[in-house]
Formats: C-alpha cells, sequence, structure tokens
C-alpha cells in the first residue's frame, strides 16, 4: 500500500493560506471589515492546553482570521544544555514535553549514543521501549481528558486520569518519581529493573482494554462528540505533508507513516503491532487514530515484558567505564572505580565531534534532536524537532468553515504541549 | 553519489551513517526545489541553526580548558584531545528534510552564513519552514530574505539580541521595569 493514500481526498486543493501559511487572515471580498470582531483568545485560558494565545477574527460565530503567538512558556532549554555537560544535559530533555516525558529523554540519550559509536544492552533497548509505550498511552490519555472536557465532556477526564495515575505508579516504582524520570542513561539504564514490576504492568495491560473500551462507550456513541468532531478541523493529505506534520494527526489524513516501522529504532522490528491509519482528516480521526494506537502500544507492552523476563539478571548499562558510571559497591574497593567515577561526575565523558539528528515517534510526532559536538564535554549545539510546534502551524489550515466552539476542538486535536512548542 | 546534480553543491559528507550536502547560500531555494520535486523529499522535518564562534578556540561557551592540557586554575576543566576541525563561517542552518514515502530517507541539507548574511526563505518550497525560519532568526539573528512574517517568533517583539549566539551573556541579563521607562 502507498504511504499517501489519494483516492479519498478530503478536500480539492490546498487549504494553506497564502503569503503567510501559519497565519490566515480574513478576506476583504468576502467579509467587510466593519463585521469582524478580534477577540484575544488566551494565553491564560483553560481551553488552549496550557498558554498559547490565538488571536482570532470573528464574524458573527465563524472563525475567519486566525493566527497563533507562542513564546509564553519559552525557558531556554537548548541554551542551558550547551551550559551542562552531557551527563547533566539528560535530565534537562523531560521537562521540554512533560506530557511525553520519556521520549525527549529517549531522543537525546540515542543521539549522544550515535555520536559516541555505543552499543547498549538488549534489557535496556526492550525496557526503553516498555517505558515509551506507557508513556504514550499516558499522553494520549491526557489529550483525551483533556479535549473532550474541553467540549463537553467533563467525566472523561476523570476516567482517563484514573487509569493515568496507574502508569504514573509504574513509573514511580521503576525510577522513584511519578514524571521527569530520568531513568534513561547513556549506555542504557539508570537502575535495574525492580522487582514486582513485571506482574504490575502485566496486570495494568489486563486492565486498559477495558479502560479503553469504557471511553469508546462514552464517546463513539455520543450524538453530541460525533457532531462536535466529525468533519472538523480538516487536513488533507497532501498539506499536511507540506505543512510537516507527523504523528497521529498525519494518520489521521491518510498518510500510513510511523517512523517505529518506516524507521526501526530501539526492538520496534521484533514487536508485532499495526499503525492505525484514517482518512477522513478531521477531529474524529485524530482522536480514532489515539484510539487504536494506546490498543497497540499496550500490546508492545505486553511484548516487551514477555522478553524482559527472560532477560533476568542480564546488565542493564553498558559497560564502558568512560561513560557509564561504575557499580556503586566498587567504589570501596577499587581505585580506578572511583577514579571513573569522579571525573565522570565532575568533568563528564567526551562525546567525538560531529552532528547527528536523531527522530523517534514520539505520541505527537516525529520528535528529534539535531546535536553538534566539538569533542569536548559539553554540548556545542543542542536543537529539539519539536512535533508541537509544528502541529500549531497548522491550525490556519484546519480554520475553513469552522465556529468560535470548534476551535478549542481543533486545537485540543492536534495536542500541543506548550512545553514542548516553546521550549 | 546519488545528489551530484542538487544545484549549487558544495560537498557532501558522510559521517554516523547521515548524509550532509553543503550547498551554496545563494542556490538554496534551487537546490531546496530539485530535492522536493527530484528528489521526493517532500518533508521538511527542521531547520536547526549553529552558531559556530569561538569554535575550537579556548575560554568560550563554558570552556576553560587549554589546547594542551589542563588548566590548573580551572579545576574540572580539561583541553581539547584534539582540536575540532575548523568551520568555513561562523553560522550553519540545516535543513533536514525527510521523503515521506515507500522509500523513507533522510538527508542534511546545509549551508553557511557570515554574521547578517541573508538567505533566501524556503517557504515557497514547504509551507511548515514559517515558524521553523522565525525561530531561528529570533535564536541566531539569521535574517531570511523574502519570508513573508520575518518576526520574533518565541521572545518578545521588543527583545535585544539573540538568545542562542555565542556571544549572548547567560545569566545577568538586563533588568526590565526598572523605574526609568
Amino acid at each position: 500500500m502507498a504511504v499517501v493514500d489519494r483516492s479519498r481526498a478530503i478536500y480539492e486543493g490546498s487549504r494553506i493560506p497564502s503569503p503567510i501559511p501559519t497565519a490566515l487572515s480574513p478576506n476583504p471580498a468576502e467579509v467587510p471589515f466593519d463585521d469582524i470582531l478580534t477577540v484575544n483568545f488566551g494565553p491564560n485560558h483553560p481551553s488552549t492546553h496550557g498558554v498559547l494565545r490565538l488571536i482570532v477574527d470573528l464574524n458573527g460565530e465563524q472563525v475567519v482570521g486566525i493566527s497563533a503567538v507562542i513564546g509564553y512558556l519559552h525557558t531556554g532549554f537548548e541554551k542551558t544544555m550547551e551550559q551542562k555537560t552531557w551527563w547533566k544535559g539528560v535530565t534537562y530533555p523531560a521537562r521540554v514535553d512533560y506530557v511525553s516525558f520519556q521520549y525527549n529523554e529517549l531522543v537525546f540519550v540515542l543521539a549522544i549514543e550515535k555520536l559516541l559509536e555505543l552499543e547498549i544492552p538488549r534489557k535496556a533497548t526492550w525496557m526503553r521501549m516498555a517505558l515509551c509505550e506507557l508513556v504514550r498511552i499516558h499522553s494520549h490519555l491526557v489529550y483525551l481528558g483533556t479535549s473532550a472536557l474541553e467540549i463537553g465532556a467533563i467525566s472523561m477526564f476523570w476516567y482517563t486520569f484514573r487509569e493515568r495515575d496507574l502508569i504514573l505508579d509504574l513509573f514511580e516504582m521503576v525510577t522513584g518519581v511519578r514524571m521527569h524520570t530520568r531513568y534513561f542513561q547513556v549506555g542504557g539504564l539508570a537502575e535495574d529493573i525492580p522487582q514486582g514490576f513485571y506482574a504490575d504492568a502485566r496486570a495494568f495491560c489486563k486492565r486498559m482494554p477495558k479502560a479503553i473500551d469504557e471511553y469508546e462507550a462514552l464517546l463513539d456513541d455520543n450524538k453530541i462528540w460525533l457532531e462536535r468532531t466529525r468533519g472538523v478541523g480538516l487536513l488533507s493529505a497532501d498539506d499536511a505533508i507540506a505543512l510537516g506534520q507527523s504523528g497521529p494527526v498525519l494518520r489521521a489524513s491518510g498518510v500510513d507513516w510511523d517512523l517505529r516501522k518506516r524507521e526501526p529504532y530501539l526492538a520496534y522490528d521484533q514487536v508485532d503491532f499495526e499503525v492505525p491509519v484514517y482518512h477522513g482528516g478531521d477531529v474524529y480521526d485524530r482522536y480514532r487514530v489515539r484510539m487504536d494506537e494506546m490498543r497497540e502500544s499496550i500490546r508492545i507492552v505486553a511484548q516487551s515484558i514477555d522478553r524482559l523476563e527472560e532477560m533476568q539478571g542480564e546488565p542493564w548499562i553498558a559497560d564502558d567505564r568512560k561513560v557509564v558510571l561504575p557499580p556503586r559497591e566498587e567504589l570501596h574497593t577499587s581505585m580506578e572505580s572511583l577514579i571513573h567515577h569522579f571525573k565522570i561526575v565532575t568533568e563528564g565523558y567526551r562525546v567525538p565531534e560531529g552532528e547527528v539528528y536523531v527522530a523517534v515517534e514520539s505520541p505527537r510526532g516525529e520528535s528529534g534532536v539535531y546535536l553538534v559536538s566539538d569533542g569536548g564535554p559539553k554540548p556545542w549545539r543542542v536543537k529539539f524537532r519539536a512535533p508541537s510546534f509544528v502541529a500549531l502551524e497548522a491550525t490556519a489550515s484546519c480554520m475553513k468553515d469552522v465556529a468560535i466552539a470548534d476551535l478549542v476542538a481543533v486545537i485540543g486535536s492536534l495536542d500541543a504541549v506548550m512545553g514542548d512548542t516553546d521550549r | 553519489m546519488a545528489y551530484e546534480g542538487v544545484p549549487g553543491l558544495v560537498e557532501t559528507r558522510e559521517a554516523f551513517g547521515e548524509t550532509t550536502l553543503v550547498v551554496d547560500p545563494a542556490r538554496l531555494v534551487e537546490a531546496a526545489t530539485h530535492l522536493r520535486d527530484d528528489a521526493g523529499f517532500n518533508l521538511l522535518a527542521d531547520i536547526a541553526a549553529a552558531d559556530y564562534l569561538g569554535w575550537a578556540e579556548l575560554g568560550v561557551a563554558g570552556y576553560i580548558g587549554t589546547a594542551g592540557g589542563r588548566d590548573l586554575n580551572a579545576p574540572g576543566s580539561q583541553g581539547f584531545a584534539r582540536r575540532p576541525l575548523p568551520k568555513p563561517k561562523r553560522f550553519s542552518l540545516s535543513y533536514h528534510l525527510l521523503r515521506v514515502s515507500d522509500d523513507p530517507a533522510r538527508i542534511r541539507l546545509q549551508v553557511w552564513l557570515d554574521d547578517g548574511e541573508a538567505v533566501a526563505s524556503v517557504v515557497p518550497v514547504w509551507p511548515t519552514a514559517d515558524w521553523h525560519e522565525r525561530e531561528a532568526y529570533d535564536m541566531m539573528g539569521i535574517p531570511f530574505e523574502g519570508h513573508p512574517n520575518l518576526r520574533r517568533i518565541l521572545m518578545d517583539d521588543d527583545w535585544e539580541g539573540h538568545p542562542l549566539r555565542k556571544d549572548y551573556p547567560i545569566g545577568g541579563e538586563p533588568v526590565r521595569f526598572s523605574g526609568e521607562e
């Protein structure tokens, strides 16, 4: 099957505004200037998923112009990371996209490992995959809860956050913290997998499909939900590609594109899962893609747990003393280990000179990082490719015939996290 | 090589399994159009600007090491094992391209620029470049010619300086709202 299915066109031609592709301006031939009311929406508005500000031109209830203003959560992560050693820098990426916290950490660690040409043990690979898929479910639950809440399905929020808490409990068990775990370490994992994780993760995998059935029972038979989401916020496959979209937004527009299948990283080529693709390009199909992805993620977690259980007693981190901290108990008996520990903690390890770009499929799409190293212990340049930043570029193109009430549904379906957008 | 026909190609580099095409900035749009239409790179994933001011020199961006070895006055610092290779100009702009098709591929299209040197906008080629170019302008001060809306995107409209440049001070930013306004 072709990657882009053009047999079912969502609409004719392109809806990307011109000349500015990310800002829709009212057409004076259609709407007289005097009829337009300009509304400032956000940045402190509960429906904007954080601190997004939209300047909306309204003709009655109809949105005729829109432009997004971002930057309210700009924290200078990239600049800060240039001042920290590679080793300390691992702490920051999780804070960038705080809803799918594990992915930026993963992509940063993978990029450093690519520069170091470091092999990591298979146990670490499979555990990274299991945790990442758990975070994908977590992120989609937050999407589902908040975006349904915003268009009136208030109870969804309580149900999704019930299961979200179970995922965070698993993270607390493995890493000691519920979010921003810093569990992925260059070379593998920071700690071994604790006893009891497998059993709890299995229990979660057993419970979660039933929970998804519940969500679907609440929404898919709900006439209000269907009417609020179907045919709203259309984006065609060609427009989505031209606007650089990725992840669920792209797959809901009929593009069969998932980096886990197309450019397999970790061990995604060894697990069995499907990539859901829908062809409507509307808010509803983006919701469908995410629901199906949660089910697929559960399958991946279950397969990873099966494989991990066979790896009891195997190392969880590479045995490269120039990069990886020595085991704690060796510090009391081995002078070399003590020196290595001291060197890595104070000076940091060196990363060979070069530039790499690594991308993974995060819940929001292609999450990438561009790293430049000059051969020293600190990164020369860190640049995140933020999927939320790119998703918000599509707001103007999705706004054809949208009413002010649907605006919130469209923004919610693009699932932008402002920490990721502004970095 | 498959990319010999790219207009204005200066250099092709292969490193870490990634291909970098360095092109002449004056022919960037030509090269971008060629890569999109003839090589199928239909998705622009990212535009990453990097500032190489002080690259391979001492005492910038947290480096207090010396080329020869450890600086005794700065504990915890150490010099380079070897000096990094020099760069042609101060700024690099890397366009990370992706081919969304049955034959996926990635490529890095790169141009090198001096301070204040303008480069043509690729918004007509890939509309997604709009915000990426605004970010590169905001953070690094690279002017893009022909961009429809070149304004700051992450910082305030009246912000001074470009924060990700290597000569932008870290810490000690000037205090605003000091009563002198």
